[in-house]
């Protein structure tokens, strides 16, 4: 039923939607935390640029990507002044799109999820002599462990799902940068809808069984 | 040695101006209506208000001042907050833990063992904070923040959440840590008995600023501040006792302006206590009464005397300079001829023993 | 609590959904208030917008009628036509797509011709890149050659065509990135995240938007003519009108200054 092209297809989707969802957990946590405590008075701007790509149709944010990654964007020019290759058209580039699109999913219920555990187990700890960094870890991190849980979920299906931005910076390489959706979206294109349904459902199917995993884990996390 | 403090913080709507020196001893109550500031002072304190400018020192160390500013976490200072405020994510037992195992062993002067027993905390070591009652989270909290080894404590009403039953379940502890731990406690509350039953000195704060401060006997019989014309204005009288009458079943309390017999109580020899007695109960003679049923009957000299209706006075006297209120009625006043300095008798008729 | 996380397995899931199924309900723009007898909707491929706007200024003001114009690729057309899309006429990226629908019985019997010749360049927006030989091609001194997917474009299609004849498809496999569609292929080049890329003459030497750079022009021994059909669907006065236009010598002149063969004229 699926061909090697699918498999490579799968096995690059479920690599980026990984990476993905780990890099954004590594900078949306202290981000979201920064967000949920500061006070000052630019916050909304920076929430605003964080929920961006809410608003932004997919190949529109991919299409700005392309530009900046491009030799004459600023991503694209500080690559070359650094030695190194250009992103665009590879798996990194595919990373850096997937990371900018998804972050609001993983930004926001962390932010949320700070803002509720509040200041109080914070000062408290402060008062037991947790210094900042200590009680972030042992108080911050385990009581916002659900909107961790909610943020990574979020971002790993967000990506698994993505379509526009890595049909706009990816090149659609079998192998390298084709991930399923396109796959699907290409047999649909080409009137192969059969297989088209079976990819689709597959994935459903994955994801479907991916959350229910992780949903049921939490769940029994929270009755120990 | 003492404590010394002077805090400057500025809200939207409220300054909070207050400085206070205070025994680095015992229990100091700061007393107020609520938005008063009580709650800020502490906070201050602890160095949780970031906009607070001030001094704080204690015995000689300086906690903040001009050019210092200690981190809460490095401030040797227990907080119990007015709700109960353990970490949901962990044990009582890990909750007891986490500052215990942060307080370098050098400094450690309370164990683990002395603060559990001291609060009778072991029996609920297993289990979370959500399958406790109000009473026991809050006990929990003392004994947490008392594993610290705080050189203060700070209780910001501790109680104030608790129902009466709980209360009760709590303040016999506090008492013993009083007692039996060397820790001074700043402790917040606007619950009169709370303050008579467990403090040596009082700070009053009104509108953010120091009304007063003083050792608590005579804050509470000041003519001047709010507390002695409260309907249940009241002295505090410190006595120790001194003796049983088995015949009459009657217990001998001793003070400095003489000897109070009471119904007897169940307390050795020797034992301090503190005695409330209520404007109420006291009345004044011009000379010693015989032929009486009142017992407790002493000579007085009147210190003070305040108007406070068209038929009733406040008069504040002294026995052997131990300050105890009366209230009475104008017409009575009026026949005594009070004023400061007369010469009479107070008669007490009933008084309440606070072990 | 429970069913708050149900809830929230269902979003993503239908996240998920809608991401995975932008074929089904994407860029269908066309207006559907104003339903008038005399107003006809076609569908257009994207390749064609330009001269299908300018063709449509010049059939407006000749016969009256008034035309809805929609862009989508030619793929997405075909679905949603077999899916009961109103669309009255079909300008179609290919030959396919329009013969298709004609056997299904979806269009009008005998309306299909060709339109417009797709005309195939190798461009870059470097001066002098590109020369008039296509040369640079065997040279392969750059990182990403751009053309549209074969499978789903015709431009695509002939532009593997063209480096099939000349042996290069092998040796240049790892350096083609693929386009969606001429569109996307346009803006990877454009943006010079690759070098050069097949792209329609139409796109770059448009009339009044000429994309500068250098290109070569690709002679058309070397692809599979790329034949874009024209269709009725919906029987009317006016599509027959619009498509006796499109036939007529005013509408072949405006279709070639866009850079396309015109239909069936030999080429």
């Amino acid at each position: 039923m699926l061909n090697a092209a699918d498999l490579s297809a799968l096995s690059i989707t479920l690599k980026l939607a990984l990476l993905t969802t780990l890099i954004l957990i590594l900078i949306g946590t202290p981000l979201a935390w920064w967000l949920a405590r500061t006070r000052v008075r630019f916050k909304p701007v920076i929430e605003a640029v964080v929920a961006l790509p809410l608003i932004l149709p997919p190949t529109v944010l991919g299409f700005y990507l392309l530009i900046a990654l491009g030799p004459r964007g600023p991503i694209g020019r500080l690559m070359e002044a650094l030695g190194g290759r250009p992103l665009a058209f590879t798996f990194a580039g595919l990373v850096i799109g997937s990371v900018s699109y998804s972050l609001p999913f993983v930004v926001q219920p962390l932010q949320g999820a700070f803002t509720a555990v509040g200041r109080r187990p914070l000062e408290v700890a402060a008062t037991l002599g947790a210094s900042p960094m200590d009680r972030f870890l042992t108080i911050a991190v385990p009581l916002a462990r659900p909107g961790f849980l909610t943020a990574a979920v979020l971002g790993f299906a967000h990506t698994v799902g993505e379509f526009g931005v890595v049909l706009m910076i990816g090149g659609n390489i079998p192998g390298k940068t084709q991930v399923l959706s396109i796959a699907i979206y290409d047999h649909v294109e080409t009137l192969e809808y059969a297989h088209a349904h079976t990819l689709a459902g597959g994935l459903l199917l994955l994801s479907f069984l991916l959350l229910l995993a992780v949903y049921t884990l939490n769940r029994r996390f929270r009755m120990v | 040695m003492a404590i010394e403090a002077h805090y400057v913080v500025r809200y939207d709507d409220f300054v909070l101006d207050a400085a206070f020196t205070a025994p680095s001893r015992g229990i100091t109550a700061i007393f107020g209506p609520s938005g008063c500031g009580k709650t800020s002072l502490l906070r201050a304190i602890a160095g949780l208000e970031r906009g607070s400018r001030g001094e704080f020192s204690i015995d000689g160390v300086v906690w903040q001042d001009a050019t210092t500013f200690l981190a809460p976490h490095k401030r040797p200072l227990g907080y119990v907050f007015q709700e109960p405020s353990l970490f949901p994510h962990l044990s009582v037992r890990a909750n007891l833990l986490y500052g215990y195992k942060r307080t370098p062993t050098a400094s450690q002067r309370v164990s683990f063992d002395q603060a559990v027993e001291l609060l009778r905390v072991a029996p609920l070591f297993g289990r979370y904070p959500s399958g406790l009652s109000g009473g026991e989270r809050q006990r929990v909290a003392i004994a947490r923040a008392l594993l610290t080894s705080p050189r203060l404590l700070l209780m910001d009403e501790a109680l104030a959440a608790l129902d009466a039953q709980s209360k009760a379940e709590i303040l016999p502890f506090l008492e013993r840590l009083h007692g039996e731990l060397e820790v001074p406690m700043l402790y917040v509350s606007h619950a009169t008995d709370e303050v008579a039953r467990l403090a040596d000195h009082l700070l009053l704060l009104d509108g953010g600023k120091v009304r007063a401060s003083g050792p608590v006997a005579e804050m509470v019989t000041r003519l001047d501040l709010p507390l002695a014309h409260s309907r249940d204005a009241e002295a505090i009288v410190s006595a120790k006792i001194t003796g049983h009458d088995e015949t009459y079943d009657l217990s001998h309390l001793e003070f400095a302006g003489g000897r109070f017999l009471v119904p007897r109580v169940g307390l050795a020899l020797g034992q301090p206590v503190r005695l409330r007695v209520q404007a109420r109960d006291v009345s004044l003679t011009r000379e010693r009464q015989s032929g009486t049923s009142i017992l407790n009957s002493f000579p007085a000299i009147v210190d003070d005397v305040a108007e406070e209706s068209p038929s009733q006075v406040l008069v504040r006297l002294t026995l052997s300079g131990v300050p105890i209120l009366s209230r009475i009625t104008r017409l009575s006043a009026a026949t005594l001829e009070l004023e400061p300095g007369r010469e009479l008798f107070v008669q007490v008729k009933s008084v309440a023993v606070l072990a | 609590m429970l069913s708050l996380k149900t809830l929230r397995v269902l979003l993503s899931l239908g996240a998920t959904l809608l991401a995975l199924a932008p074929a089904v309900g994407d860029e269908i723009r066309v207006t559907l208030d104003s339903a008038g007898n005399d107003e006809l909707r076609v569908a257009v491929a994207s390749n064609f917008a330009g001269a299908a706007r300018a063709l449509v200024q010049r059939f407006e003001e000749s016969s009256g009628y008034h035309v809805l114009l929609a862009f989508g690729s030619t793929g997405k057309h075909y679905a949603q036509i077999r899916n009961g899309a109103p669309f009255d006429v079909f300008l179609a990226a290919d030959a396919e797509r329009p013969a298709r629908l004609e056997q299904e019985g979806l269009a009008v019997a005998g309306s299909r011709f060709s339109y417009a010749r797709g005309r195939v360049v190798l461009w870059s927006p470097r001066e002098g890149f590109v020369d008039g030989e296509g040369a640079v091609l065997a040279k392969g001194a750059f990182r990403h050659l751009a053309l549209p997917n074969p499978k789903l474009a015709p431009y695509g299609r002939a532009a593997e065509e063209v480096l099939s004849a000349r042996g290069l498809l092998p040796s240049l496999r790892d350096r083609i990135v693929r386009g969606e569609n001429i569109g996307q292929t346009y803006q990877f080049v454009m943006s010079g995240n690759a070098e050069l890329g097949f792209v329609a003459y139409s796109q770059v030497r448009a009339p009044g938007r000429s994309a500068g750079g250098s290109l070569w022009e690709v002679p058309r021994e070397l692809y599979t003519a790329i034949d874009q059909q024209a269709l009725l669907l919906v029987d009317s006065e006016a599509g027959r009108a619009f498509l006796g236009f499109l036939r007529s010598d005013a509408a072949r002149r405006i279709i070639e200054a866009f850079g396309y063969g015109s239909g069936d004229a030999p080429c």
